[in-house]
């Protein structure tokens, strides 16, 4: 198998951003597993973008570049911070723009920070039926970090173990499967002979 | 090549003073706009269709109608005529009669309309968008090409022996532009009968306008209507023009920045980076105007947008008179100098009546 294609889409908002931190140590144990490229997607830079596209109707240039990347990707990584209980109102914001069919049966680990460890269930209440509504395969292990997380740094806390149990999760759904093939309707249209059927 | 303009009919604030105009101003206004299309030596005056507020012009034919009557030389088209709610019984009459009244200065655009709601007050439903928009034109060409019809379809009561009356002036039915910002289907449509497809262009960043031309482009050939640079390609776009560009975007800025569909998003500087927008000086516009020749090939119609976002008629009126005298001339002269001898004009009445009676002289012979 030729190498993989990972996007790893971080919605934190702070500079340094303990989502992206998380986000990227992920993208990490996935690659000591799994022959592959991530790009890093930092919403923040993107913010501007998600409100033009949704109120013109198109992305902007680096948006829909970035879209494009997530439709050919083998697999996502996906992490907001926790907001009134839920994922975050820019996290939704790139959810929303994703074209129709963009994670169909695409590997998506699922990954969140909060203030406190209470919060931790929001990945399993709002982020996990979201990528079921999309049509995503969801890895069984979501990892939420609270602030204690970060305690320990590097240390082989019980955040580290929960970040090696998910990316061996996600590389093994993206080894099973074959790069998606993304469709672009006017390569090929409908023949007006179907249309007229 | 047409040079003209097309207009949506919406009634919005003037967001610098508050002013909304009445329906009855609006009305009156877009007669005024399209009277000096025709006094600058514009081509084309297009009117939209819909059926829900804050727009005005729910009645095309009536519209058009009083506008032949006023007008000399202008060609009367519509941006777009509803294919999808409409009956097309009901169109195939609406626009014989036009002909007849305007001599034959009369074309259509078709598109879908892209409002939910409007569909279900017309008995229909968006979600049948497209298989409305096919099956209601196999209709309509019908009606036109053939005196007495039989038919049956999913979305109107069938027809026996049902003749649409009056007949197309001379027997040529109106020329066709089929209108789509991103639907394929819409290009495959126009290219297989060889009708004309129309981009509205000024809300998309040209590579998306680029991709459904060229869809439309290819599939036109494929269909056996000539070749590819031969299809009938028309454009929307979207100009303010002051002497100075700085004018232009000082006066235009409050316009944009509150219009309906963009405004509050993207400045106006991004806006003209990524979509055909220009706002500038009138050699901006000639400069910006020409490139679309480039990035689509040449094309048989531009239509432009003038008024809306509450511009005052005032505004509107200066602004045609400059597209009139500065730009369109230059844009004439160099459009044509470019143009290869095998790429044809858009259809008229006049060319399709002669093509019509060509067509039944070889098959006499």
């Amino acid at each position: 198998m030729s190498r993989r294609s990972l996007v790893v889409v971080s919605a934190g908002l702070g500079q340094p951003s303990s989502t992206r931190l998380l986000a990227d140590q992920l993208a990490a144990a996935t690659r000591r597993r799994l022959d592959a490229d991530a790009e890093a997607v930092d919403l923040r830079e993107r913010a501007h973008d998600l409100t033009n596209h949704m109120l013109t109707g198109f992305p902007p240039r680096e948006l829909e570049r970035v879209l494009d990347a997530v439709a050919h990707a083998d697999g996502l990584i996906a992490v907001t911070p926790v907001f009134n209980a839920s994922y975050s109102g820019l996290f939704k914001s790139f959810v929303d723009v994703l074209p129709e069919g963009s994670l169909v049966d695409k590997p998506v680990l699922i990954a969140a920070t909060g203030g406190t460890a209470r919060h931790s269930l929001a990945l399993e209440h709002a982020m996990r039926p979201l990528f079921a509504h999309l049509r995503a395969v969801v890895v069984p292990t979501s990892v939420f970090a609270a602030p204690e997380d970060w305690g320990g740094a590097t240390a082989q806390g019980p955040l580290a173990a929960r970040i090696e149990r998910a990316a061996a999760e996600f590389a093994v759904e993206i080894e099973r499967r074959e790069s998606p093939v993304v469709v672009d309707p006017f390569d090929e249209p409908t023949p007006f002979s179907e249309l007229l059927g | 090549m047409q040079f003209g303009i097309f207009s949506v009919g919406d009634v919005t604030p003037d967001p610098t003073d508050g002013t909304v105009p009445t329906e009855h101003e609006r009305i009156k206004a877009m007669v005024t706009i399209a009277l000096k299309a025709e006094e600058v030596g514009l081509d084309v005056f297009a009117t939209g269709e819909h059926h829900n507020p804050p727009f005005v012009p729910s009645s095309p034919t009536t519209f058009l109608g009083y506008i032949a009557a006023r007008t000399e030389r202008l060609v009367l088209s519509t941006a777009t005529t509803l294919i999808t709610t409409n009956d097309p019984v009901k169109i195939a009459e609406d626009y014989a009669y036009l002909q007849h009244l305007a001599d034959g200065r009369v074309d259509l655009m078709m598109g879908r309309g892209n409002t939910g709601p409007v569909y279900p007050w017309f008995g229909k439903d968006i979600r049948d968008g497209i298989a409305l928009a096919v099956e209601n034109y196999a209709l309509l060409r019908r009606l036109w090409r053939e005196d007495v019809v039989d038919w049956e379809g999913r979305y109107r009561t069938p027809l026996q022996s049902f003749t649409s009356t009056p007949r197309p002036l001379d027997g040529v039915p109106p020329f066709v532009w089929h209108g789509s910002i991103r639907s394929p289907q819409i290009a495959e449509q126009a290219a297989y009968y060889g009708d004309g497809f129309f981009h509205n262009n000024i809300f998309w960043p040209v590579e998306h306008t680029r991709r459904m031309i060229e869809l439309y482009r290819r599939r036109y050939e494929h269909y056996g209507h000539g070749t590819a640079d031969q299809a009938i390609v028309g454009l929307g776009g979207q100009v303010f023009m002051r002497r100075n560009s700085q004018d232009a975007v000082r006066e235009f800025r409050p316009y944009f920045d509150n219009a309906p569909v963009y405004g509050h998003g993207p400045s106006l500087e991004e806006f003209t980076e990524q979509t055909p927008l220009t706002v500038g000086s009138p050699q901006q516009v000639i400069d910006r105007t020409m490139t679309f020749r480039e990035h689509f090939g040449d094309y048989q119609r531009q239509l432009f947008l003038m008024d809306h976002a509450g511009l005052p008629l005032r505004t509107v009126l200066e602004q045609i008179d400059m597209l009139g005298e500065e730009v369109v001339p230059v844009l004439r002269r160099e459009m044509a100098a470019r143009r290869p001898a095998h790429v044809p004009d858009a259809p008229t009445h006049a060319s399709l009546r002669a093509a019509a009676a060509s067509a039944s002289a070889g098959v006499d012979a």
